[in-house]
């Protein structure tokens, strides 16, 4: 009984809840993806093992799935940790900021760079919680500082946007050039 | 000495100064706002310096990278929260010292250990070019797809208690990197029909969704903090004289951090943990460690200090990444077309040089720096915590769009955000993917080129250095299933340890 013990032991990590969901969760991202080896690789007629296309994939996959397979193992011999789903759901929940940091992607080729930062830096700061008129100055402010950082001083690649078009001559090529 | 003036001359240029004052001023900043570390500011401001001289972007992203351990020390010493990953083991002697009101004196011990540890990290570099301009040429391809496998072992074995998530992480890394058009024989691979994955998945995206947008979906899904650090009062300068009664402990630590800071996918971590460990043994108080005691304080800023030069040597001598911020700092070299290897020391010895004077610059800068600002950053660290993930998103959108200005990159980035969201609230490690793809990129090319010259296995290793490093592998691994055996015997199960938290900052 001890030594199954100390073997148990062996396989214990410290875990924080919500472990054993990611643990089975990536041994079946990389089984299904090791199975997809023939299909999504090609092999080359002629060519050593090494210098084959698929051999690199096929190492690292096989890797990922035993250290995953050893990796659920240790999950699996440890003690259970209560709040697993709630962590879960916290995973889930952060989906939406990263919805937010995609429709401000999606917006800056239509509003322009400084306009669709203002909005998205004070809209996520009220969405964040904040709601005295310090934080949200900071926020506009902060999103004023970085466009004129990045944009007007770095000259970073980032394009004008389309609401320009509609500004007067001067201004317009001023907007595109330096917000 | 001519190489030296070579490089002087380079750094003797008013875009490369503000360079370097932006980058180790910026980064003791953002060093000391807990939350945000090197990692996150290096990403972030990658894409912007790819426009920029390949010697401007890189001493201002080398001066985050060595400044932020100074700034890091602030918090770690006077509220118990490291500012970076590597300023862990500080607070463990530093906080206590600030309970018992000793916190001026903490605060300029640290400083003036880190000091120390900088200059002596590059002093060594200096001192091991010539060494390392004769040895480099030694190292073809075999002998460079050993040595990165022997970072990506050490990068697994590295994470105690975690070794089977490392390796699964490292593995998930050489992966990611596999995917896309194969460069040799023009053959998908893992594309799924998918035309934007043909392009493969870009090393920046991945980094700044890991590293940056997961910071921000970390702290945006927490409750909002905000760390209250008290002024402190007095001299910054004293502590240099306190140090030197330490001169001991101070060098002894620093030669751990440039020895572990050489060999790939150890680090910081590693040179604390052992120079903390001296320290404690040679001690005349060792009970004192843990409770305050100086000694401790000085081994673990002095060691986590020397890092940065020493990670340096693999990165410009044969173009191996130790850790993610030199992983990084690799794809600034590529995106100026300046290879790091071998040929970097006999066609580009001057930009070696310009390297380590920007180096040396930018330590005297930052003490200098430190002695007048301590309380501007105190106030700096209480930025709230949300408030920072607002400020991380927002940058972070500059970093994934600028690249291309593709929406499908933000939406990766997005999705490894919420992947190293969940790396982070499971403790788990981030570097090892960074690294797997970095160097299992490096694997791959290197056993390919080295293939047409081996007619048996053992031909791979029938060079001195190959062999050596061969000889390191399989040393490594023994010693691990040693340990590993001596463990299962001693039935001790490990402490419960916060560390890789930090590591991923």
């Amino acid at each position: 009984m001890s030594r199954v013990k100390t073997l148990q032991s062996l396989f214990k990590r410290y875990r924080r809840p919500g472990d054993i969901v990611f643990a089975w969760i990536l041994l079946g991202v990389a089984a299904v993806l090791l199975s997809q080896i023939t299909g999504q690789t090609a092999s080359k007629r002629g060519a050593k093992l090494f210098a084959q296309p698929w051999f690199w994939p096929a190492v690292s996959l096989t890797g990922m799935t035993v250290f995953a397979a050893f990796h659920l193992l240790g999950s699996l011999l440890s003690e259970r940790l209560e709040g697993r789903w709630k962590e879960v759901w916290l995973w889930i929940s952060s989906l939406e900021y990263a919805a937010w940091f995609i429709a401000y992607a999606a917006i800056v080729p239509y509003a322009g760079y400084l306009p669709s930062t203002l909005i998205f830096a004070v809209l996520l700061t009220l969405r964040a919680g904040y709601r005295s008129a310090g934080a949200l100055l900071a926020a506009a402010a902060s999103a004023v500082v970085i466009t004129l950082l990045f944009k007007a001083f770095l000259q970073v690649k980032l394009p004008g946007g389309r609401i320009y078009e509609a500004l007067p001559d001067g201004l317009r090529q001023i907007m595109l050039t330096y917000f | 000495m001519e190489n030296l003036l070579a490089g002087a001359e380079m750094l003797a240029r008013w875009d490369v100064i503000i360079a370097l004052l932006v980058g180790s001023i910026g980064g003791v900043i953002i060093g000391a706002i807990p939350g945000v570390g090197p990692a996150v500011a290096i990403a972030i401001l990658l894409p912007a310096t790819f426009s920029l001289d390949p010697i401007v972007g890189l001493t201002m992203l080398l001066g985050i990278y060595g400044s932020s351990m100074y700034g890091g020390a602030i918090p770690a010493v006077l509220i118990n929260t490291p500012g970076t990953a590597v300023n862990a083991l500080t607070s463990y002697d530093g906080y206590p010292m600030t309970e018992r009101g000793e916190a001026h004196r903490a605060v300029s011990l640290a400083y003036s250990a880190s000091f120390w540890g900088g200059i002596f990290g590059i002093l060594c570099l200096i001192l091991l070019s010539p060494v390392l301009a004769l040895i480099a040429p030694m190292f073809g391809s075999r002998e460079i797809f050993l040595a990165a496998l022997l970072g990506i072992i050490l990068v697994i074995l590295a994470h105690r208690g975690q070794i089977f998530a490392a390796g699964l992480l490292a593995t998930f890394g050489i992966f990611l990197q596999t995917v896309g058009l194969d460069a040799v024989t023009y053959t998908q691979r893992y594309t799924f029909g998918l035309s934007f994955l043909s392009s493969g998945i870009n090393l920046i995206v991945v980094v700044l969704g890991l590293f940056a947008l997961s910071q921000a979906f970390f702290l945006l899904t927490a409750p909002d903090s905000s760390p209250d650090a008290k002024p402190v009062k007095g001299r910054m300068s004293a502590g240099l004289k306190e140090l030197l009664s330490h001169k001991r402990v101070a060098t002894v630590a620093s030669g751990f951090g440039v020895l572990l800071g050489m060999i790939p996918g150890t680090g910081e971590f590693t040179a604390q943990f052992m120079s903390y460990t001296y320290a404690q043994k040679t001690s005349k108080t060792p009970e004192a460690f843990g409770k305050g005691s100086p000694e401790g304080l000085v081994a673990s800023e002095a060691a986590n200090n020397a890092v940065p030069a020493a990670a340096m040597i693999p990165l410009l001598a044969l173009g191996i990444p130790g850790e993610a911020l030199t992983a990084m700092m690799l794809s600034v070299f590529y995106v100026h077309n300046v290879i790091p290897g071998p040929q970097l020391f006999q066609n580009n010895i001057d930009l070696v040089y310009g390297l380590y004077l920007a180096l040396i610059l930018l330590n005297v800068i930052v003490m200098v720096f430190l002695l007048f600002s301590t309380n501007l950053l105190t106030r700096i660290i209480r930025i709230p915590t949300r408030f920072l993930g607002v400020m991380i998103l927002t940058l972070s959108f500059v970093g994934v769009y600028s690249l291309r200005n593709s929406l499908t990159d933000c939406m990766i980035a997005a999705g490894f955000g919420v992947f190293g969201l969940i790396l982070k609230r499971l403790n788990l490690p981030i570097v090892p993917i960074i690294l797997g793809m970095v160097l299992g990129g490096i694997m791959e090319v290197k056993l390919r080129s080295a293939m047409p010259r081996l007619k048996t296995p053992l031909d791979m290793i029938d060079r001195p250095v190959s062999f050596i490093i061969f000889v390191i592998i399989l040393l490594v691994l023994a010693l691990h299933v040693r340990t590993l055996i001596r463990e299962f015997r001693a039935h001790q199960p490990e402490e419960d340890h916060d560390i890789h938290d930090s590591q991923m900052r």
